[in-house]
C-alpha cells in the first residue's frame, strides 16, 4: 500500500487503522453507549439464546444446554395446535386484535379530523386534552371504571337500563358481551391519544392545497376526500403495519385485568395463556414454544406487510 | 364568503363529533369520583347511579388510607417511579445521543439491532428465565430494570437529537469542550421538552406497572400499586362467599381515584411538552 499524501477520504487505510481513527475520534460516544448495550444484550438478545428450550425438555437443575432435546422436535406444539380449546385461543387473539385494530384506527381518524377542522381553536384544545387523558389511566383503573359503569348489580348503565324497564345486561361475565368490553375499553381509552398521529400529518399537509381547492369550488367535505385524506395515507399505512405486524398481540395487561374465569372462553388469548400456563404452571418449555410461535408469525407480519407498502411507497423503513 | 348548505352540515359534524367524544371522556370519569364521595347508603338506594352526590363524605378515602396494604404498595410505586424513571432517562439519554450522529461508525449497525428487537422478541418465559437468572425475582428493580429502554422512546429521543444544528456540535468541539460536556451542558438544557416528555412516559409507565410485577414478582408485600388495586376492585367480582372483608363500592371507587390522582395532577403541567414532543417524534418517526 503506498501512502496517499491526502487524508481526504479514509478508504486507503487499513481496517485496523480505520478502527483505530475512528476510536480516538469517537471514544467518549461508545464509552456512552456501553449502558445501553448491556441493557440490549441481556434483556433482549440474551433471552433469544433461551428459545432453544423451545425445543427441549427443560429440566431446572440441568439447566437450558443440560436439558435433552424433545423427539419429536415439534412436541410442543403438536402438544398446543392438538388441542381444540387451543385453536380458540388464536382464535380468540386474532378476533380481538382485529377488531382493536379497526376500533383503535378509524374513530381515531374522524376525531383528528374533527378537531383539525374545528374552527374554535380554544374548544378544539380543551377536547383534545382531555381526550389524551384516558391513555395514562392503568389498566386496573379502566377496569374500575368499566365495573362501574357496566357492572350487573349496581352498575350505571344496568340501573339506567333498569329504570327504563329493560333486561339487564350482564357485561361483565358473559361470553356474548366480554370481548364487546374489551374492544370497547380499549377504544374508550385510546380515541383521543391514537389521533395525535394523524393530527401531526393533517398539521404537516401544505394549507395552500385547501385555498386552492377553496377556488375550485371544493366544499369542506370535499377538502376532506382530496386533500385531507391522502396527505395522512401514508401515517396510516405505516401505522396499519405495526398493528399487523402486533397481531398476536391482543393486549396481555388489558385481558389478564379484566378477565374472570366465567368470560375465559372468549377472553383467553395466546399472552394469557402462555402465562399462566408456561410461568404459572411452571410449562417453561411449552411456553416458550408458544411465544416463539408468535413471535415469528409476528416477525413475519411485519416484514410482509412492509414489503406491501413499499410497493406503495411507503415503507416503514 | 358565501356558506353553502353542505359546508353547515359540515361544521355541525364537527362540533357533534368534538361534543360526543368529550362527553364519552369524562361522564365515566365523573361517575367515578362522585361514587367515591357519596355515603354507601345513597349510593346502594341508588343502585350505582349517583352523577352529583346529594351528599359529601370522605370516609370511603378514610377507610382507603385505613387499608395497610394499599398504602404499602403505594409506596413501592412511588420508589419505583422516582428510581425507575430517572434511571430510565439517564440510559436512554446516553444511548439516544450518540446514536443521533450518524458520522459514527457502527451506529447504523447498533439502530439496526436495537429496531430488532421491536420486530422480534424473545418471548415471555425466555425473558423470564434472564431475569431470574440474575437474581432479580422479588426485587423492587425486576419492576424497571428489565424495561431500562423503550425502543419507542429511544427513537423519538434521537430523532430529536438529529434536528439539533450541526454547528452548534461544530462550535462546542472548536472550543475545545469534550463530548460529554457538550451533552451536559449545550444538548441536555436544548432538550427539555423532550426529556420532559419521555420522563412523563416513564413515569406513568411505572406507575401503571402490572405485567412486570406478576411476572417476577410472588410475594404480596411487595407488590406495587396496581396489581393491589386491582385484586381490591375485583374481590366481591371474583367470590361472593369468600371469607375476606369486602371492600364497600365507594371505596373501590375512591381507590380507583387515588390511584390515578397523580397523573391526573401532573398532566397539565406536561401536557403541553409532550404535546410538542410527540409531534416532533411522530413526524420524525
Amino acid at each position: 500500500m503506498t501512502k496517499a499524501p491526502v487524508i481526504s477520504h479514509l478508504g486507503h487505510l487499513s481496517r485496523w487503522e480505520r478502527f483505530r481513527r475512528a476510536f480516538i475520534r469517537w471514544w467518549p460516544m461508545y464509552l456512552m453507549l456501553i449502558p445501553g448495550i448491556i441493557y440490549f444484550a441481556t434483556f433482549k438478545y440474551a433471552p433469544m439464546s433461551g428459545l432453544v428450550i423451545a425445543f427441549k425438555k427443560f429440566n431446572v437443575k440441568k439447566g437450558i444446554w443440560g436439558s435433552p432435546w424433545v423427539e419429536p422436535w415439534y412436541k410442543y406444539y403438536k402438544q398446543f395446535f392438538g388441542s381444540p380449546a387451543n385453536t380458540r385461543i388464536i382464535g380468540n387473539t386474532i378476533r380481538l386484535s382485529l377488531w382493536k385494530l379497526a376500533m383503535g384506527m378509524f374513530p381515531s381518524l374522524i376525531f383528528a379530523i374533527a378537531v383539525a377542522e374545528c374552527k374554535r381553536r380554544w374548544f378544539a384544545r380543551i377536547v383534545q386534552t382531555i381526550s389524551y387523558l384516558p391513555h395514562f389511566f392503568s389498566w386496573a383503573v379502566v377496569y374500575g371504571i368499566c365495573l362501574a359503569m357496566l357492572n350487573q348489580r349496581n352498575g350505571v348503565v344496568n340501573s339506567v337500563i333498569r329504570k327504563l324497564g329493560g333486561e339487564i345486561i350482564p357485561f361483565m361475565t358473559s361470553n356474548k358481551y366480554f370481548p364487546g368490553v374489551l374492544v370497547g375499553s380499549d377504544l374508550w381509552k385510546g380515541l383521543g391519544w391514537g389521533a395525535i398521529v394523524y393530527l401531526a400529518a393533517i398539521m404537516n399537509i401544505d394549507t395552500s392545497l385547501y385555498e386552492a381547492a377553496t377556488v375550485d369550488g371544493c366544499g369542506r367535505f370535499g377538502q376532506i376526500w382530496h386533500i385531507t385524506l391522502p396527505g395522512i395515507r401514508k401515517v396510516f399505512v405505516v401505522l396499519l403495519i405495526t398493528k399487523v405486524g402486533n397481531i398476536l398481540d391482543a393486549g396481555f395487561n388489558q385481558v389478564y385485568i379484566m378477565m374472570t374465569d366465567e368470560v375465559r372462553m372468549s377472553g383467553e388469548i395466546i399472552d394469557t395463556w402462555v402465562y399462566t400456563q408456561g410461568i404459572g404452571k411452571l410449562n417453561f418449555s411449552l411456553g416458550t414454544a408458544v411465544g416463539l410461535f408468535k413471535s415469528i408469525i409476528s416477525c413475519g407480519l411485519v416484514f410482509f406487510t412492509n414489503a406491501l407498502a413499499r410497493k406503495w411507497d411507503s415503507a416503514l423503513w | 364568503m358565501v356558506k353553502s348548505k353542505n359546508d353547515l352540515v359540515f361544521n355541525i359534524l364537527v362540533y357533534a363529533i368534538m361534543l360526543f367524544v368529550l362527553l364519552v371522556t369524562l361522564i365515566p370519569v365523573l361517575f367515578v369520583v362522585s361514587m367515591s364521595f357519596t355515603p354507601y347508603a345513597e349510593l346502594i338506594k341508588n343502585n350505582g347511579f349517583v352523577l352529583i352526590p346529594r351528599s359529601f363524605t370522605l370516609y370511603a378515602y378514610h377507610e382507603m388510607l385505613q387499608d395497610g396494604k394499599l398504602v404499602h404498595s403505594m409506596g413501592i410505586t412511588v420508589k419505583v417511579t422516582i428510581i425507575g424513571t430517572l434511571s430510565n432517562l439517564i440510559v436512554t439519554l446516553l444511548t439516544a445521543y450518540p446514536l443521533s450522529r450518524r458520522q459514527m461508525p457502527g451506529q447504523k449497525m447498533l439502530m439496526r439491532l436495537i429496531i430488532f428487537t421491536m420486530v422480534f422478541t424473545a418471548g415471555t418465559v425466555p425473558t423470564y428465565m434472564v431475569v431470574k437468572n440474575l437474581g432479580l425475582i422479588n426485587t423492587a428493580e425486576a419492576l424497571y430494570i428489565p424495561s431500562m429502554i423503550s425502543v419507542f422512546n429511544l427513537i423519538i429521543m434521537k430523532a430529536f437529537f438529529e434536528g439539533l444544528p450541526d454547528e452548534l456540535f461544530e462550535a462546542a468541539r472548536i472550543d475545545g469542550a469534550s463530548e460529554f460536556g457538550v451533552l451536559v451542558r449545550i444538548v441536555m438544557p436544548m432538550s427539555l421538552p423532550i426529556l420532559m416528555t419521555i420522563g412523563m412516559y416513564y413515569a406513568v409507565g411505572h406507575w401503571n406497572t402490572y405485567t412486570a410485577a406478576i411476572l417476577y414478582i410472588n410475594k404480596a408485600d411487595l407488590y406495587p400499586l396496581q396489581v393491589v388495586l386491582r385484586d381490591k376492585i375485583r374481590a366481591t367480582n371474583a367470590n361472593v362467599l369468600s371469607e375476606e372483608v369486602v371492600p364497600p363500592e365507594t371505596m373501590k371507587m375512591a381507590a380507583v381515584c387515588f390511584a390515578t390522582a397523580p397523573i391526573v395532577v401532573v398532566y397539565p403541567f406536561i401536557q403541553k411538552y409532550f404535546v410538542k414532543g410527540t409531534l416532533a417524534g411522530a413526524v420524525k418517526g
